[in-house]
C-alpha cells in the first residue's frame, strides 16, 4: 500500500506552505525578539522550498539561482536585525516586542 | 526507489514541521534557536532530494553554520536566554487572530495550489541531467542573473557597515569603566597622602619625597587620559 504513495512535487509544496503558515503564527503570537526572528527565518526557509521545488518542476536553474539570492538577503537581513536588537537589549534589557515602538519618532 | 523517496520525504518533513513547531512554543529562545536547526536541516534533506545538491550544503553552512549560531550567540551575549511564560496571553484575543490569520494563508496557498491541479505552467527549462547542479547553477548566476549577483555583493557590504554602526556603543558614556571612581578617589588619596608628608619631611627627604610625588603626578595624568580613551 505504502509502495503505491509517490512523493510527487505538490507534498512538498504543500509542506512548504505549512512551515510559511507555522511562521507566521509564530512572528504574531511570540514577543520575544530573537524568536520573532527565527520565525522569520521558517518563512523564508518556507519560500525556499516552495522556489527549489517549482525548479524542479520547470526543470530550470532559475529557481535555484533565486534561492541563491534569498539566503544571502536572509544573511544581511539576520545580520542587520540581530544589530538592532543588540542595540534595543543593551539599553532596555527582556525587552519585548511592544517596547521597539519606542523606537518611534 | 518511491520507498526510498518516500521515507526520506516523510522523515524530514516530520523534522522540519516538529523544528518549526518547537521554534513557535518553545519557551526558552535557546530551545528555539536548537529547534530551528532541525528545520534548517530538514529543509537541506529535501533539497537533496530534489537534486539541489549545491544549495543543500549552503543551507547547512550558512543557516545552521552561521546564522543560528549569530542567533545563539547574541542569546548568550545579551543574556536574554529568559524563560518566556507562554500560558500569559498579553494581548486579549491575540493567539486568536493569528491562527485564524496563519490558517487563511495556509488555505489560500493550498488552495491555490489545489486550483491549479499541481501542475505547473510555464516555459520549461532544459535541464541536462548530464550536467552537474553546481555547474547548472554557476552558469545561471553568471549570464541571466550577473547584475543582481553583483547588486548582492554590495547589498552584503551595506549590510556589514550597518551592523558595525547600529551594535557600536554609543559614543560618550556608553561603556563605563566599573573601577574608574574608585581608582580615581585613591589616586587622590596618595596624593593627599604624599602631600601631607612632604610637608612634614620638608627639611629631611625633600628629594625622595619630591620624586615619589611627580611619579604620582604622572601615573596620575597618565591615567586619566586612558580612562578617557576607553569612553569614546
Amino acid at each position: 500500500m505504502i509502495a503505491a504513495l509517490e512523493v510527487t512535487p505538490a507534498w512538498y509544496l504543500v509542506l512548504g506552505a505549512l512551515l510559511f503558515s507555522i511562521g507566521a503564527f509564530g512572528l504574531l503570537v511570540r514577543r520575544n525578539p530573537l524568536v520573532m526572528f527565527m520565525c522569520v527565518e521558517l518563512m523564508l526557509n518556507a519560500v525556499t522550498l516552495t522556489f527549489v521545488t517549482f525548479s524542479r518542476m520547470l526543470e530550470d536553474t532559475g529557481g535555484q539561482s533565486v534561492v541563491v539570492f534569498v539566503l544571502v538577503v536572509a544573511a544581511a537581513e539576520v545580520v542587520v536585525g540581530l544589530a538592532i536588537i543588540v542595540a534595543l537589549l543593551r539599553k532596555r534589557p527582556h525587552a519585548t516586542a511592544d517596547d521597539v515602538a519606542l523606537l518611534e519618532g | 526507489m518511491i520507498q526510498v523517496e518516500l521515507v526520506v520525504f516523510v522523515v524530514a518533513a516530520a523534522a522540519c514541521l516538529a523544528g518549526a513547531v518547537g521554534v513557535v512554543l518553545s519557551e526558552n529562545p535557546v530551545h528555539a534557536a536548537l529547534s530551528l536547526v532541525g528545520t534548517l536541516f530538514g529543509i537541506a534533506v529535501l533539497f537533496v532530494a530534489q537534486e539541489a545538491h549545491f544549495l543543500a550544503a549552503v543551507q547547512v553552512i550558512v543557516y545552521a553554520g552561521a546564522i543560528v549560531v549569530l542567533f545563539l550567540f547574541v542569546l548568550m551575549l545579551l543574556g536574554v536566554d529568559r524563560v518566556e511564560d507562554l500560558r500569559v496571553e498579553p494581548l486579549v484575543g491575540q493567539r486568536v487572530a493569528a491562527a485564524v490569520l496563519a490558517l487563511g494563508i495556509l488555505a489560500l496557498t493550498a488552495g491555490a495550489l489545489a486550483s491549479t491541479g499541481y501542475e505547473v505552467t510555464g516555459v520549461a527549462g532544459e535541464i541536462d541531467e548530464a550536467v552537474p547542479d553546481v555547474y547548472r547553477l554557476g552558469e545561471s548566476l553568471f549570464t541571466d542573473y550577473v547584475y543582481a549577483l553583483e547588486i548582492t555583493s554590495v547589498l552584503l557590504v551595506i549590510a556589514v557597515v550597518a551592523a558595525i554602526l547600529l551594535a557600536r556603543p554609543a559614543r560618550g558614556g556608553e561603556i563605563v569603566d566599573p573601577g574608574q571612581e574608585e581608582r580615581a578617589e585613591q589616586v587622590t588619596a596618595r596624593m593627599a597622602a604624599a602631600e601631607a608628608r612632604a610637608d612634614g619631611d620638608q627639611s629631611g627627604g625633600e628629594d625622595r619625597d619630591g620624586g615619589a610625588g611627580a611619579g604620582m603626578a604622572a601615573r596620575t595624568a597618565g591615567d586619566v587620559p586612558a580612562s578617557e580613551e576607553v569612553d569614546q
